[in-house]
């Protein structure tokens, strides 16, 4: 039995199954408990459904048991951190931090997933990521887990190198789809934007290997 | 949502006017505007829980969307592209304008009471 107990962070009900679905089900697979603290309702995504079935007012109700679904399909707890959505980089951050840092502690997180801060396109996303690195910054140095960090804009690589972590999650991939299928109110919009564009193959082929940087605090 | 009956939302729009309430008005092109497309312009803004008075308002058709406008003592409310609709259970006046795959591109809403962060369970 693995002694690891791994948190992962992201702003928005679908970042999980989107960006770590795989590398969370290999982690289950492994016997490792895995709770998604999940920032917000992702209540004011555009996406309502194709055809549209949400509005502005349910959309928040939907994606509740979009995400529960999605938890279900891949066996995890799920918390709700209770931000609203596109308001994250507005919070004071040491708030958000020390919030985040007692949820980590009373988890006993080993390994954090996360959003790499300035690589993450969506600003929620940048804000909770430097909110994560800012609450284990303040943890006392033997008690910090690692930090894996979701990086998505399309220059990551350029900047930063290869990330250190690399999962072929194709073994994984039909517990990925179904848990991205479950945010129906979502999947639809997401998975038509990324194969209607150029960067099509490309955005697809994407979702099958699962990258994180590791944050290395001194 | 349904597609706008223009009589329907004048009625509602005429029934509020002149009374304490609350505005959700947005725009957005979404967050990944110019992640999917290095040419375009990550555009939008919102403002919820407006609290406001109009005298009077008004839903124009423009061939296929509609606009409206609702005058202040002191301003106006604007919204273009509105295309759907619905008067919920809480008795408010929700309007959307979608794009051909269904995302919200603005959105106009007028209600009696404040809007919640949470929808109530039931919702």
């Amino acid at each position: 039995m693995s002694k690891e107990r791994v948190v992962v962070i992201f702003p928005h009900p679908d970042d999980e199954s989107f960006g770590a679905s795989g590398t969370i089900s290999k982690f289950r697979d492994e016997g490792v408990p895995v709770t998604y603290l999940c920032g917000t309702l992702g209540e004011m995504g555009r996406n309502m459904g194709n055809p549209v079935f949400a509005n502005r007012e349910t959309l928040s109700s939907f994606r509740k048991k979009e995400l529960a679904e999605a938890a279900k399909q891949l066996d995890i707890d799920v918390e709700m951190l209770g931000y609203r959505d596109k308001t994250l980089e507005f919070e004071p951050r040491q708030q958000v931090a020390e919030h985040l840092k007692k949820r980590i502690e009373s988890l006993g997180a080993t390994i954090i997933i996360t959003h790499y801060p300035g690589y993450a396109v969506h600003p929620d996303h940048d804000a909770l990521g430097a909110a994560v690195i800012e609450a284990v910054e303040n943890m006392a140095e033997e008690n910090r887990p690692q930090v894996w960090m979701h990086a998505i804009s399309n220059h990551s690589e350029q900047d930063l190198g290869k990330p250190e972590i690399i999962t072929d999650v194709r073994p994984y991939w039909e517990r990925k789809l179904a848990a991205i299928k479950a945010h129906l109110s979502q999947a639809d919009g997401m998975m038509s934007l990324i194969e209607d564009h150029d960067q099509a193959s490309e955005q697809l082929e994407r979702l099958k290997t699962e990258r994180f940087y590791t944050y290395n605090f001194q | 949502m349904d597609a706008i009956q223009q009589k329907v939302v004048q009625e509602k729009i005429d029934q509020l006017a002149n009374k304490e309430v609350y505005v959700h008005l947005e725009t957005t092109n979404g967050a990944y505007a110019s992640h999917f497309d290095e040419n375009a312009y990550n555009v939008g803004a919102f403002i919820r829980n407006a609290q406001v008075s109009y005298q009077h308002g008004k839903i124009v058709s423009t061939g296929g969307s509609y606009r409206v406008g609702l005058k202040l003592d002191l301003g106006w409310v604007y919204a273009e592209g509105l295309t759907d609709y619905e008067i919920d259970e809480k008795n408010r006046l929700l309007m959307a304008g979608h794009d051909r795959e269904g995302r919200l591109m603005v959105a106009l809403e007028i209600s009696e009471t404040p809007f919640s962060h949470e929808a109530d369970p039931d919702e």
